[in-house]
């Protein structure tokens, strides 16, 4: 809580806007006007008492749609960020403490898939296995794990070195212990404040992918499809579409502004 | 004499509004010219800050909040900038504690050398670079023509020293600041340095303030000694004044520090406790150690004394099962050691235990003390519950810290001497037999090490431990020890009762490590060089 009164105003804004967004996700159907997918209207009918935000190219809520979209979009992140995260940070932990072969190993499997660009790796994996949310996340998850490899094996490094962790292991301590009670305890500050970063980027990486037609399938809301599906109102002067885009952008912001707050504390600067 | 430099009730403060620590409260100093004063005190008395602000300089945060610093008549606490750069460097130098640290690594020595003279324009290049390398001369490095043509990593630590010395004194100045020069060395370099030290500062009749913690290297270098405490002086006295009749209760404490000695023991039991047959070791392509025999006798202090490089570390590392030797057997209590500790059962890896040097990186940051302590507990001994807690306070009480104050904090709240007593508690928590001690005081300020001495002797009376205790410093091995090793890169020079190698060294090694080992004694410093000499 001190903590939390010590925050620049840019921290606790993106906090709120935070907040907002995952209480609209887990409180969808609670809050939206209509159904997720339910046809309500005509198509492209324009804002009014009825339809907040008008309806879409089938003749759906926006509104509703945005709502749920928050849940499809953000619990799917969240959920892809954490097994990446998950898998990442163990292995590049493994990496630093093991050294040598395991190393070895690790380390050039992720430098091959940090070789090809995301997107593109994304789009041929997603060819093979074909385009499910299951298939999508495990994807994504995949592509994002180099990184965290990458930042946790860097950051493990640096704690491995240290007599401690001689002392632990010459106590007989297993690998389970020392990379969960040792390591772990040190480089939880740097993984967090990446958490956040990696959270946009897979975050955005989904709206690419829906927008392109590869990620979230319809009927499901989502706020990268809701943009292609009713790009073409833009050329009506309607700007409906960017409704969607601006919630994308304003989460993005957000979390960057509680990222850069934690970093900052974990940095342990001052002003 | 006129006053070179003269503090009056210097206040220093640190830190942010309302938070603020005060470094200095009211220092009065003076300092005539030609003059060396030696500063003395443990860490966060406050002297290097108080040596930098007889530069006018403070550390970033660190603000001058009264009192006025005159050098030559200039309040240094109130000088512009423009001031202040054209006297540093000029009319005040600096020499600083780790010189491989100071010098630009991208840059010969001989460059670094002529900046000072070419920016205040003392003197045109080339006659720089002459009176650099006669100065390389006087300060007695090898090869002086040539050496500062080189880049500050193809010379050693004390040539590096030297050079930043020789630096120091380009333009002439009127006042030196050392700050700890010689704390990083050797023993047998620092001999060097300090000589070559004295020998400039009396040639051209520099005035001086020689920082340091350690006394015996004051009292050869300073004409005048202030000792501080807690950013206050306590007593400042001449320096054979200061040796013979310390006033103060604190300054006699410094002094009586090397006072401790280890009580009197009778023959070991038979059988060594552990010993080393033919250990070879090495890192990658790089022979560490050649050759090495030796055995630890039960229940005494074998300190295992070499410089750095000489291979003592490594020697530990093999016994700990660290570093597997690429020949040769350890033996624990009759039967051979697998060279790798993931191969040892846990009742071996449990009798061998290691302190280390460093407490900081030696202890998890992340863990209190009661989780530092009840891990290892519960490993080796398998206690659980009301046992755990009881064990571990018991500990606690063993290492002289309240088990009620300290259990449930975070190692960062500890002190260093409080952070190396929870190391020797873990290294008891798993009941051993034999205690490997790395290097466990030299990170420590005087009172403190003897503190952990104290601790560690009291300890071996009643759990009956023995002890390896690697280590550079001759007074603590004197302190503590019934056999000493001599070790000299990867070799062991010399073996034999503590009394008998301090009384009658044999071989050249010995003899010189002993006699590079600053005495309390004005005189000692020029007595040791004319022998060395001759």
């Amino acid at each position: 809580m001190k903590t939390l009164k010590s925050a620049p105003t840019t921290a606790l804004l993106g906090m709120l806007i935070l907040a907002a967004v995952l209480l609209t996700g887990v409180f969808a159907p609670l809050l939206a006007p209509y159904g997720e997918t339910e046809i309500v209207g005509v198509e492209y009918e324009p804002w009014s008492a009825a339809f907040p935000l008008g309806t879409d190219n089938l003749g759906r809520d926006m509104l509703s749609r945005m709502i749920y979209g928050a849940r499809n979009t953000v619990g799917l992140a969240l959920l892809t960020t954490g097994i990446a995260f998950t898998a990442g940070a163990a292995l590049g932990m493994l990496a630093a403490l093991k050294g040598g072969w395991t190393d070895q190993a690790l380390s050039r499997v992720i430098d091959v898939l940090m070789a090809v660009p995301p997107l593109i790796l994304a789009l041929m994996l997603l060819a093979i296995v074909g385009p499910s949310i299951p298939n999508m996340v495990g994807v994504i998850a995949v592509i994002y794990i180099a990184p965290v490899y990458r930042l946790s094996r860097a950051a493990a490094m640096n704690v491995v070195s240290q007599d401690f962790i001689q002392a632990a292991q010459l106590r007989g301590e297993g690998t389970l212990w020392l990379l969960r009670r040792e390591v772990l305890p040190n480089i939880s500050s740097t993984l967090i404040a990446e958490f956040g970063l990696r959270f946009c980027f897979v975050f955005l990486f989904i709206a690419a992918l829906s927008f392109l037609g590869i990620g979230i399938q319809p009927p499901t809301a989502d706020w990268g499809s809701m943009v292609k599906e009713n790009a073409t109102l833009i050329t009506f002067g309607d700007i409906t579409p960017l409704i969607p885009a601006a919630a994308i952008a304003l989460l993005t912001i957000a979390i960057n502004f509680i990222v850069d707050w934690m970093l900052h504390r974990a940095s342990g600067l001052k002003s | 004499m006129s006053k070179l430099l003269d503090i009056r009730g210097l206040r220093l403060e640190a830190g942010p509004m309302g938070g603020r620590t005060t470094i200095l409260h009211g220092l009065d100093l003076t300092l005539n010219r030609g003059e060396v004063l030696g500063l003395v005190g443990e860490s966060g008395a406050g002297k290097s800050s108080a040596g930098l602000a007889a530069m006018g300089y403070t550390r970033d945060g660190v603000g001058i909040t009264g009192g006025e610093i005159l050098f030559d008549g200039i309040d240094l606490a109130r000088a512009s900038a423009a001031t202040l750069q054209d006297l540093h460097g000029r009319r005040i130098a600096y020499v600083a504690q780790s010189a491989a640290a100071s010098f630009n690594p991208a840059h010969r020595l001989i460059d670094q050398f002529c900046e000072a003279p070419l920016l205040h324009g003392t003197a045109a290049r080339a006659a720089a670079e002459a009176d650099a390398i006669a100065l390389y001369r006087q300060m007695q490095l090898p090869n002086p023509d040539q050496i500062g043509f080189r880049y500050p990593h193809q010379v050693s630590g004390g040539q590096l020293q030297r050079a930043m010395t020789a630096m120091a004194m380009a333009c002439r100045p009127d006042l030196i600041i050392f700050d700890e020069p010689t704390t990083a060395l050797d023993v047998t370099t620092q001999i060097e340095v300090l000589g070559a030290i004295r020998d400039v500062v009396e040639r051209y009749n520099t005035a001086a303030i020689y920082i340091t913690h350690d006394l015996a290297v004051v009292s050869q270098m300073a004409d005048r000694i202030t000792v501080m405490k807690h950013g206050r002086e306590v007593e400042t006295a001449k320096t054979r004044q200061m040796l013979a009749a310390p006033q103060e209760d604190y300054t006699k404490s410094l002094w009586a520090v090397r006072g401790l000695k280890r009580p009197e023991r009778s023959a070991p039991e038979a059988g060594p406790l552990l010993s080393m047959r033919g250990i070879e070791a090495s890192y990658a392509s790089a022979k560490v150690l050649q050759g090495v025999s030796l055995e630890l006798p039960r229940g005494q202090t074998t300190a295992v004394v070499g410089e750095s490089g000489s291979g003592k570390s490594t020697l530990a590392k093999v016994i700990a099962g660290v570093l597997p030797p690429s020949n040769g057997v350890v033996v624990w209590q009759g039967s051979p050691l697998p060279g790798r500790y993931q191969k040892r059962d846990r009742a071996t890896l449990r009798h061998i235990q290691m302190v280390y040097q460093m407490a900081d990186t030696a202890l998890n940051p992340r863990h209190t003390v009661r989780g530092t302590l009840e891990r290892p507990v519960r490993h080796f001994t398998g206690l659980r519950g009301a046992a755990l807690g009881a064990r571990v306070n018991e500990l606690m009480e063993l290492i002289e810290l309240d088990p009620a104050v300290f259990l449930d904090r975070l190692i960062p709240e500890l002190s260093g001497g409080q952070k190396q007593r929870i190391g020797i508690a873990r290294a008891l928590a798993a009941e051993p037999e034999f205690i490997i001690c790395d290097e466990v005081t030299s990170a420590l300020d005087q009172l403190v090490a003897e503190g952990i001495l104290r601790l560690l002797l009291r300890l071996q009376a009643e759990l009956g431990l023995t002890y390896m205790f690697i280590t550079h410093d001759l007074a603590t091995v004197e302190a503590i020890a019934d056999r000493v090793v001599i070790m000299q890169q990867g070799r062991i020079v010399e073996t034999g009762d503590q009394s008998r190698i301090f009384s009658d060294p044999q071989s050249d090694y010995t003899k010189r490590l002993l006699a590079s080992v600053p005495q309390m004694d004005a005189g000692w410093l020029n007595g040791v060089r004319q022998r060395l000499a001759s």
